[in-house]
């Protein structure tokens, strides 16, 4: 049985935009708005490599990840063709102007999708001359 | 609602590339039924002659296979000619009685050889080459003749020739012509490609003209017998005289086919027949402003424009191609486009090689190549066509144009730029590691004709496209001359027919305000865009009306929406702007407390003289950047970036100038500024050049009596020298004339073009008149250019004018 859990208002997400709903564990999941108002969830992980959808630019009812710009349909996740892969879903449904998800799906889907990093076992704080891995697409 | 019956009439390339373009912008609108002549599903026709020499099987050149049919439930009846149409009632009738009911019909029947009115051309062994069966027909015979003949030595009989003489056979080819070739090649290449074709073992007669076809007593072909009486022995006879459209069927049914119903089915721009609005025709069957295109690529734009009549979106005219040629016989290479036979007004650039087997000649007009003859040498067919469709003045690159692109400089593969000499595991496209190979294998495995086809399915110059040059050539060589290349006028993408230059000029002349009105009147096919177009228009419409258009973040790719730069993590950078590259005792110790209080992962100097705070979360970037308290650095933009300087007249003991103040002055008064790509300046205090103004957007350098501006340096993918523009005195001067070129640049500039590539578009010439030799001209730009900046907000402080949606920083319903 679906527990709905309220999430937030439709009003809440951008039009053509995203938000994302952060999990007690796992990857957050994005939910999207359309033009027509239409919303949408999916785990904010594009199946190439991880990027987060919630931050791509929505179009019709698709989604463009901000990494490589891969096209991510937003009612299936499959990438669109001839790219291949899938990002899971999360059951929606908008009533009365309010947003909710799955309880059970938030607590138990897709928990073995590991989200992307930069530099394996990175430090923090001050660096000394350790090797640089980040890649910025836009750099300066 | 029921839907419309759409017939198609012959099951060639140019056909189904319609109705592959029709299933995709429209899949439910019609039920599709195809009659095909042949017993084949849709295959590469212009592979056949790779078949018949052996290095392609049928099964390989298949383009679509039957289960393709299935899928899109298209009705096909293979191995059904279609003999009579009844147009009152709409009914098509096949040889077998099959019929088919039709809304719509598309007339696709091609073309068919053109068989030399001689005696003896019924005799058994002689045959046209068009299609499987008469490759198969030549295969077997190789098997058990020896003598063939082929008649005309043009594209087609050369290839023919070559595949029967590699089966084993000896080959002569008859030419009545008097050089082989001789509507793609001049005499002298055509010359050229004869002795490199006899030293492989063919022979041939030129000038002969043929009488007759001999037969023996079994009714076989035996001999061929020319006007002068002699003969040669036969066993096979192809004829490959040419080609003309099949237009049996369209006369039988009453389409206007031309002056004594020779020149094709005659169609306007949208392909529909001038005869009867229901009935289509497009490929080698139709004539589209008296001429009848035979190569591929000129179909697919037909095909491209029918399919969208058909699908009832009325949009879209196709105004005729310009084509090149290029022979498919391993081990030769010989191209051709355009008026390569020169004639009044034009000049030559000839380089001939005899010996080396080298020969190119390249013919201009008016400062713009317009014809292209090329033999032994062809790496650089692609480019010499890409200037001519383009139709770009030359005069810059004039003496260079007969050394080919590879001269004009290129980094970023390895120094590759000649895909015919790469090996197969070299790397073609380094962004995305995608190897010469690869690219093969899947243009000929997936059947891949044009460019963006080849983007889409291997990822090869997709990326940062410094490598398409490449990929065309490989285009070329895998699939044939007659690839597709893009039209000189090239939509923005797939959601328009508009190009960045018709909606740059649609904004202006009707003061378009909103994304939503641009898509309106251009007629774009989706709803809201797509992340290529949207961004573009939201950048047409602030540059082309600042104060007055709205700018849209949810248009803005991501690093422009959160103003810092996505990492591949997830995580963001942030740039501080250190105004000419100086800095204070203060301003470090707030970056390092900011480090170490967001525990920032990495920070590193840029080449841009600032520094970057790598790793930064989303949801800290807000925080960051009050912490840091300083302006935005615009590392993330389409705008302007750094402004590196030297240390200048100050303290260096060779500085003629103060370049660091200068740099400074410039940064204040165009930082904020948003661009078609981003914009990097330099200035140096003398010519040693320190701060690399060489390959900067905008690059000053200081001398003792004054400054030089130099314009349209990269140094990232392509390294490129700026071009030196002009001398000046005075900081004010130099203020100005920059202003006035980055503001030409921001009007004139298509989204995501570089200065360099858009001063290549438009030509120094143009920028210089308008900056240099028109002085009111450019005191406008620049007055446009500061209204333009005056009082723009910092997005990192003044996030409503900024319009920054700080929603985007915090998450929605917490776990």
């Amino acid at each position: 049985m679906s527990e709905w859990k309220s999430i937030c208002r439709v009003d809440d997400i951008p039009v053509l935009g995203a938000r994302r709903v952060e999990r007690a564990q796992g990857i957050a999941v994005a939910v999207f708005r359309n033009s027509e108002d239409k919303v949408f969830a999916l785990l904010d992980h594009c199946p190439h490599k991880g990027g987060p959808l919630s931050q791509g630019i929505v179009f019709g009812e698709s989604v463009a990840c901000p990494l490589h710009n891969w096209t991510i349909g937003l009612s299936d996740g499959c990438a669109r063709s001839p790219d291949q892969g899938t990002t899971p879903r999360f059951a929606c449904k908008v009533d009365g102007g309010q947003v909710f998800l799955d309880d059970n799906e938030l607590a138990t889907l897709a928990l073995d999708i590991r989200p992307p990093v930069c530099r394996a076992g990175g430090s923090t704080g001050a660096l000394g001359d350790e090797s640089f891995s980040v890649q910025a697409p836009q750099g300066a | 609602m029921k839907k419309m019956k759409l017939v198609m009439v012959g099951n060639g390339m140019a056909g189904v590339r319609t109705l592959e373009e029709l299933i995709r912008i429209a899949p439910d609108l019609y039920d599709i039924t195809v009659f095909g002549a042949e017993p084949h599903p849709n295959y590469n026709r212009i592979l056949l002659s790779p078949v018949l020499a052996g290095e392609q099987t049928l099964e390989e050149i298949v383009l679509n296979p039957l289960s393709w049919y299935q899928e899109n439930h298209i009705t096909l009846h293979l191995g059904r000619k279609v003999v009579d149409i009844n147009r009152r009632t709409r009914v098509v009738t096949a040889d077998d009685g099959t019929e088919a009911e039709y809304d719509r019909l598309l007339m696709c029947t091609g073309s068919v050889p053109f068989i030399l009115p001689v005696p003896g051309k019924e005799l058994e062994g002689v045959i046209a080459y068009r299609d499987i069966h008469d490759t198969n027909t030549m295969i077997e015979a190789a098997t058990k003749y020896k003598h063939a003949v082929v008649i005309g030595g043009g594209l087609l009989g050369l290839e023919a020739a070559n595949g029967l003489m590699l089966r084993g056979m000896q080959v002569t080819v008859v030419h009545i012509m008097p050089w082989l070739m001789e509507r793609q090649l001049d005499i002298v290449a055509g010359q050229l490609l004869q002795k490199s074709l006899e030293d492989r073992g063919l022979k041939f007669l030129i000038g002969a003209q043929t009488q007759a076809l001999i037969g023996d007593k079994d009714g076989r072909v035996m001999a061929v017998q020319f006007k002068d009486g002699t003969e040669v022995p036969a066993d096979l006879v192809v004829m490959a005289a040419g080609i003309r459209p099949n237009t049996e069927l369209a006369v039988k049914i009453g389409l206007h086919c031309g002056v004594n119903n020779r020149s094709g089915i005659v169609v306007d721009d949208t392909m529909q027949t001038v005869t009867d609005p229901r009935i289509y025709s497009i490929g080698e069957c139709a004539a589209h402003r008296g001429t009848v295109y035979g190569l591929v690529a000129p179909l697919f734009e037909q095909g491209k424009v029918c399919a969208t009549h058909l699908a009832q979106f009325g949009i879209g005219r196709y105004t005729g191609s310009l084509t090149s040629t290029k022979l498919k016989v391993t081990g030769i290479d010989l191209f051709s486009a355009g008026n390569f036979t020169g004639g009044e007004g034009c000049e030559e650039i000839v380089m001939s090689d005899p010996y080396g087997g080298v020969y190119k000649k390249l013919v201009i007009k008016d400062d713009k190549l317009v014809g292209a003859c090329m033999y032994g040498d062809t790496v650089d067919g692609s480019w010499y066509f890409k200037l001519l469709r383009e139709g770009r003045t030359i005069h810059d690159i004039r003496d260079k144009l007969m050394f080919g692109e590879s001269n004009i400089g290129d980094t970023g593969h390895e120094g590759h730029s000649k895909a015919a000499t790469m090996a197969d595991t070299d790397e073609v496209c380094g962004c995305n590691g995608v190897t010469k190979g690869a690219i093969c294998k899947a243009i000929k495995e997936k059947g891949l004709f044009t460019i963006e086809e080849v983007k889409k399915h291997t990822k090869a110059s997709a990326s940062c496209g410094s490598c398409t040059g490449l990929v065309e050539q490989l285009l070329m060589f895998t699939a044939g001359g007659d690839y597709s290349k893009p039209p000189t006028k090239k939509a923005m993408c797939g959601c328009t027919d508009a190009s960045h230059q018709e909606a740059r000029e649609a904004i202006k002349e009707q003061h378009l305000l909103t994304i939503d009105s641009v898509y309106k009147a251009l007629g774009w096919r989706t709803p809201n865009g797509c992340a290529s177009c949207r961004p573009a228009v939201n950048y047409y419409l602030i540059s082309s009306w600042p104060k007055e258009a709205k700018d849209d973040p949810q248009s803005r790719y991501i690093n422009e929406r959160s103003h810092a730069n996505i990492q591949k993590d997830g995580t963001y950078s942030v740039i501080p702007r250190m105004w000419g590259g100086e800095t204070t005792s203060s301003e470090l110790r707030r970056i390092a407390d900011a480090v170490d209080k967001y525990k920032i992962p990495t920070v590193k100097v840029t080449g841009g003289q600032r520094i970057d705070l790598l790793g930064v979360r989303k949801e800290d970037l807000v925080n960051v950047w009050k912490d840091i308290g300083m302006p935005s650095g615009h590392a993330y933009a389409k705008a302007l970036r750094t402004v590196k300087t030297c240390v200048g007249s100050e303290w260096c003991r060779f500085g003629t100038q103060d370049s660091t103040q200068m740099g400074k002055d410039l940064e204040r008064a165009m930082w904020r500024m948003y661009a078609p790509h981003k914009v990097k300046f330099a200035v140096s205090g003398c010519p040693r050049n320190c701060a690399e103004s060489g390959i900067k957007d905008v690059g000053i350098i200081g001398v003792d009596s004054g400054w030089e501006m130099y314009v349209g340096g990269n140094g990232g993918i392509k390294t490129e020298v700026a071009h030196f523009l002009v001398k000046l005195k005075t900081p004010e001067e130099v203020l100005e004339y920059t202003g006035a070129f980055c503001q030409l640049y921001r009007e004139e500039g298509w989204y995501l073009e570089r200065t360099v590539h858009y001063i290549s578009r438009v030509g120094l010439e143009h920028v210089k008149k308008k900056i240099l030799e028109d002085a009111p001209m450019r005191k406008a730009l620049w007055a446009k250019l500061q209204f333009s900046l005056d009082g723009e907000p910092d997005p990192w402080f003044d996030f409503d004018k900024a319009a920054v949606d700080t929603r985007q920083f915090t998450a929605v319903g917490a776990a």
